[in-house]
């Protein structure tokens, strides 16, 4: 096999490229996301009945759109590759970005490992042969897009733009099989959750369900990670993550409303295909079929995103020399971050192969949370350091400051919730991010050129 | 048919990885350091944003 590497340089430089619009930004969001509705949701039910799933899917949708507010309105400002680490760099400082960069890959490396874990137990499950192993394609997967990324974010988000599409396409197909509008036909939603099971644990158990109602929405906050690489940041992100939220808002009511309609809740909760299940119990194999393959195209396409992210992040830590700067390497030809995509690779096999999905699967929602809560601080510092009329924003998110306040409340609940039924992992990962930032301070940070990695042309803050 | 599915999956993996690395090692051989690390963040943002209000 023979390339050839065409002087693609221009200029000096060899930088990402810009090529992305808002149709990308869309697929990059809402592909990590909705594997979520195929699978994750819906132990939520498992930890307070069908209702507490259906309670926090909205309570946390409201988390995510604050989220989704916030991080349109920085995002568009603060338009690097890195996302909320480049954020975190100019409006809080170096040691929070250090800590916001690590979220970000814990969040995104941990979240491909569980998509293809689950890729590869979908297909075992669908082949029902003895002694079939998911690690062939689990391999499969995360090498395979790993090869996608490295060729290119353009491709890589058309395929991402193409198979979430058709993920989500599946589940609007669902939703209109079983006649939503009628009760009884196909759907009893008034049998299986009455008055009496609706709550079985009552209102502790919804706020346990806040760990797994994450999974409707968790990842949307990546879209960011394509501000390097958007043709017009200030107009895309902003447009392409707030049309992801509402399509995922929209999604998740009708994820909640047809599988809640099918199944008991104590099926529901421990069910690890509530959609796929959903197209069984109707009683067509086009429907079983069809959930069968969005799950695997789901679980695709938020791997994919996932390895767009995680590298992107890694990557604007080596340009900044928070890691060494071998990792901020761009392929001169196909302008991806090669090094970090390659680095990353073998990491996330490991993962793979040894740990388990629940292990993965918490992992991934400690960093997602942990950012979340940096994110209601930050905005609340980039509106004092910098007024609404000291500097041009692409967008403007309304209600300040209760968006950030309702985000930090949000926060605080999950983190409860995710001590109930993970704490001896909530202890371990916060002390890991401790130790890891005192590293950074006493020994990496003396590598940092400190003039260069403020790279925005804003006006002094004040106060400074 | 899954089986020979699975043995397929290893082969691509096997295939795709080895063409990444061949391929990192022909940029690393054919271009500087300076060269691949030369981007820089915001570069083009101070290009194209004034950010006057």
């Amino acid at each position: 096999m023979t390339i050839t590497l065409e002087p693609v340089i221009h200029g000096d430089r060899v930088s990402l490229l810009r090529v992305l619009g808002p149709a990308h930004v869309w697929a990059l969001g809402v592909g990590i996301v909705l594997v979520g509705e195929f699978t994750g949701w819906n132990f939520a039910a498992d930890k307070g009945g069908a209702l507490a799933a259906l309670i926090v899917c909205w309570i946390v949708g409201l988390l995510y759109t604050s989220v989704a507010m916030i991080d349109s309105e920085v995002t568009s400002t603060v338009a690097a590759a890195g996302g909320q680490y480049a954020q975190a760099k100019h409006i809080v400082g170096p040691l929070m970005a250090f800590n916001v960069a690590l979220f970000l890959v814990f969040a995104y490396t941990m979240l491909e490992v569980s998509d293809a874990i689950l890729l590869g137990d979908t297909i075992v499950a669908k082949a029902g042969v003895e002694g079939l192993n998911h690690n062939a394609f689990i391999a499969a997967t995360i090498v395979v897009l790993a090869w996608l990324n490295y060729r290119g974010v353009l491709m890589t988000l058309n395929v991402n733009f193409v198979i979430t599409a058709i993920a989500y396409i599946s589940i609007v197909i669902l939703f209109f099989s079983v006649s939503p509008w009628t009760q009884g036909a196909v759907l009893k939603l008034n049998e299986l959750v009455t008055p009496e099971n609706a709550l079985p644990y009552g209102w502790i158990g919804v706020i346990a369900a806040f760990q797994f109602g994450i999974w409707f929405y968790l990842g949307i906050e990546g879209t960011t990670q394509a501000a390097e690489e958007v043709r017009s940041p200030a107009r895309s992100l902003p447009y392409g993550t707030m049309a992801g939220m509402i399509t995922l808002l929209i999604a998740a009511a009708m994820t909640w409303y047809v599988c809640a309609s099918l199944m008991p809740w104590e099926y529901l909760g421990i069910t690890y295909y509530p959609l796929w299940d959903a197209g069984k119990l109707t009683g067509s194999p086009l429907l079983e079929n069809l959930l069968f393959v969005a799950t695997l195209l789901a679980a695709l396409a938020s791997a994919n995103g996932c390895i767009n992210d995680a590298a992107r992040a890694w990557f604007s830590l080596g340009r900044d020399r928070y890691l060494p700067s071998w990792f901020s390497a761009v392929h001169p030809r196909y302008r991806t971050p090669y090094r970090s995509i390659l680095f990353l690779l073998p990491i996330a096999l490991a993962f793979a192969f040894i740990a388990d999905l629940n292990q993965a699967i918490t992992f991934s929602i400690l960093s997602g949370v942990l950012q979340y809560t940096f994110m209601s601080i930050n905005i609340v510092m980039f509106r004092k350091k910098w007024p609404l009329a000291s500097i041009r924003r692409g967008y403007t998110h309304p209600f300040h400051p209760l968006p950030a306040i309702v985000l930090f409340c949000l926060c605080v609940v999950t983190y409860f919730a995710i001590f109930l039924g993970f704490g001896s992992q909530l202890i371990a990962m916060v002390a890991f991010y401790f130790l890891i930032s005192l590293w950074f301070h006493f020994y990496r940070y003396k590598f940092v050129r400190r003039g260069d990695q403020f790279t925005m042309p804003w006006p002094r803050p004040q106060g400074y | 048919m899954w089986v020979a599915l699975s043995y397929a999956s290893w082969g691509i993996s096997i295939v795709l990885a080895l063409w990444m690395l061949y391929d990192w090692f022909k940029v690393d051989t054919t271009y500087t350091e300076d060269v691949l690390t030369s981007s820089r963040e915001g570069e083009l943002e101070a290009v194209s944003e004034k950010h006057r209000i």
